[in-house]
């Protein structure tokens, strides 16, 4: 009988279990879940309100009617900003220099951080030594002006593209990337078979590259496309701006054209410019936020293989 | 050890073993990388163009610049910028409102993100913590303009969702952007409902390498979440913790600007204006920039900056046997 039951245990144990926990350990279990629960709601809350009201009627969301749902949903601050030139401006030149900006980024950084992640490479502590020196001490921001100014680059797109090419920081997690991830052994082998480094990078290191890729281009767009102050001291012709200019006039400056606006009243053109406010602030966000999950499962590798040799 | 610099693999070699290998000159191995040293001449001219070239003009800080002279043929003022600047009215309210708001913000949105990682890696529904890493890094992604719209609108005094909240319980209505004693408040806060996510990444990514042997070893001692949380995770991200803390520092002198200058408005200068926007006003916004007054001023930033920054990776050094190279 004690041998049934002995058996009888010992299959049982091979099913996951459960561990008990002490009562302490489940208190601070319940307390950690409501802690976090409560810090998504403090962050989702402002977003949401936003969002209900960037489709509430203005009236509504001034008097207070407005906490979390929509009320009298309507869309015309959202047809008012897509008929705004400078708006559909600013968003055509972001997304240039999102795409232009981020492809030179990602090529400036894979070249300078494949080289630097090689053992072999002679004079590899002086080339380090370049490029970590830039992020201790810097010209600062009145030298860097008049570099952009003396290479004729104001006022130009380039502006906004060249002076930020590189980002050392993220040479750095990429370097550390390649040296984890490509074994010395690889590069050994391929030698034998008579491959020299660019070959080798092409063909192999860069198909082995996909979630630092996408840790980057993460970076360097979302960098890109919140973008202001560049634009702010080197640009003063508005086809440039890209749209965080734009928004800073009409969000910060509240300053709007006013033939935007359609009321007579100016209470009812407070409220209007307040529905600008929140549709643009939801227009602006939006292309960041959904870039995001579709690269989350690459980036969260890169991150974990990039940041844990620092 | 978190090194940078250092190769781990560096190795003396004795005479003898000098002697007995191949003779394969530093020279000849350098020629065998001409490819990476390809490789490396964009960036590297990146780099000499855009970080260390305006290095070289930051001579202007000790001349009087003016455009048509250009940098060479400028005069040479020695340090009389920066007598000037420390002898200025504005030179310790800039600098007291630099420091108090960046040490503020490192009180507070240094410890924070440890915090969250921390409670997020006890959590053990896959799709909770899921949620909660995905709403709170989602406010990263947002731009500082946005941001600052955000509280501009959220905080108006007529209309903002604050003021009608507050008006609920019978409190008046307060204009919250232009009144000095609430900048340093909104400024820490809004930047931490910011960052919080987003910083504790790494950390979350440092707790999820720690042996799990070492868990389950504490358990089966029969400690408690809490203990564990204080013995094991905590001395586990120290080390980056402190990297972290030392690259904070090391920027006291320069923080995110870009928001402070958002947030500023004529009335609430007094505590908003910090080194760098003061450097902005007169240097590039000003009707008539001083260019080299505005370089002085960075520099001696700059300067601070790198000096604190090795100080304060000394002390990691000394005390908590973690530094940046």
């Amino acid at each position: 009988m004690a041998a049934t039951t002995l058996q009888a245990r010992s299959t049982r144990s091979k099913t996951p279990r459960r561990i008990q926990e002490s009562r302490s350990d489940r208190i601070f279990t319940v307390v950690n879940y409501i802690v976090l629960t409560l810090l998504l709601l403090v962050i989702l809350y402002p977003l949401t309100f936003i969002a209900s009201a960037s489709i509430s009627d203005p009236d509504a969301v001034s008097s207070g009617r407005v906490w979390l749902w929509p009320v009298d949903i309507n869309f015309n601050g959202y047809e008012t900003i897509f008929n705004h030139k400078p708006i559909v401006r600013g968003f055509a030149n972001s997304l240039f220099y999102v795409a232009v900006g981020t492809t030179l980024n990602l090529t400036l950084t894979l070249l300078a951080a494949y080289p630097l992640s090689r053992r072999d490479l002679v004079g590899r502590h002086w080339f380090m030594l370049l490029f970590v020196f830039t992020m201790m001490f810097s010209g600062g921001l009145i030298p860097t002006y008049l570099v952009v100014h003396d290479l004729g680059l104001l006022n130009t797109r380039w502006a906004l593209i060249l002076p930020t090419a590189l980002a050392v920081w993220n040479v750095i997690i990429t370097r550390t990337y390649y040296q984890v991830t490509i074994p010395h052994e690889l590069l050994e082998a391929a030698r034998i078979d008579g491959c020299d480094d660019f070959r080798f990078f092409w063909s192999i290191v860069l198909p082995l590259s996909k979630p630092i890729i996408a840790v980057n281009v993460l970076f360097y767009a979302v960098g890109h496309w919140n973008q202001f102050f560049n634009a702010l001291i080197y640009l003063t012709n508005e086809e440039l701006f890209p749209l965080q200019l734009v928004l800073r006039e009409i969000l910060i400056q509240s300053s709007i054209d006013p033939t935007m606006a359609d009321a007579a009243e100016l209470a009812r053109r407070r409220e209007l410019r307040d529905l600008l406010k929140y549709c643009l602030i939801v227009v602006a966000s939006i292309p960041p936020l959904l870039a995001y999950p579709f690269v989350q499962k690459q980036f969260v590798k890169g991150i974990m293989i990039g940041s844990l040799k620092g | 050890m978190v090194t940078l610099l250092r190769r781990p693999d560096a190795h003396r070699e004795s005479v003898a073993e000098q002697l007995q290998r191949p003779r394969t000159t530093t020279w000849r191995r350098a020629r065998n990388c001409w490819q990476l040293y390809l490789m490396l001449l964009l960036p590297v001219v990146y780099l000499l163009i855009f970080h260390y070239w305006p290095m070289y003009g930051l001579q202007i800080a000790f001349k009087n610049y003016n455009v048509v002279q250009g940098i060479t043929g400028s005069p040479w003022v020695g340090f009389s910028h920066f007598e000037r600047f420390i002898e200025s009215f504005m030179f310790w309210p800039v600098i007291r409102n630099t420091i108090i708001l960046h040490s503020y913000e490192l009180l507070v949105g240094f410890p924070l993100p440890i915090i969250l990682a921390l409670a997020l890696n006890q959590v053990r529904l896959r799709w909770f913590k899921r949620s909660v890493q995905m709403i709170t890094y989602a406010p990263y992604f947002i731009s500082t303009v946005v941001v600052v719209g955000m509280l501009v609108v959220l905080l108006d005094p007529r209309t903002g969702l604050l003021n009608n909240l507050l008006g609920l319980f019978g409190l008046g209505p307060l204009d919250f952007l232009s009144d000095p004693s609430y900048f340093r408040h909104l400024y820490v806060w809004s930047s931490v409902w910011q960052n919080l996510g987003f910083g504790s990444v790494i950390y979350l990514a440092t707790l999820s390498s720690i042996d799990p042997q070492l868990h389950e070893a504490a358990i089966v001692d029969g400690a408690s979440r809490v203990k564990r949380i204080w013995h094991i995770d905590l001395p586990g991200i120290m080390p980056v913790a402190v990297i972290m803390l030392i690259l904070n520092i090391g920027s006291i002198l320069s923080i995110g600007f870009e928001k402070v200058l958002l947030m500023q408005n004529s009335l609430n200068l007094s505590t908003s204006e910090v080194i760098d926007t003061y450097v902005y006003k007169i240097g590039l916004a000003a009707e008539v920039p001083q260019y080299s007054y505005a370089a002085a001023i960075g520099l001696f930033r700059s300067v601070v900056g790198l000096i604190l920054l090795v100080i304060a990776n000394q002390i990691a050094r000394r005390f908590a046997r973690s530094s940046l190279w």
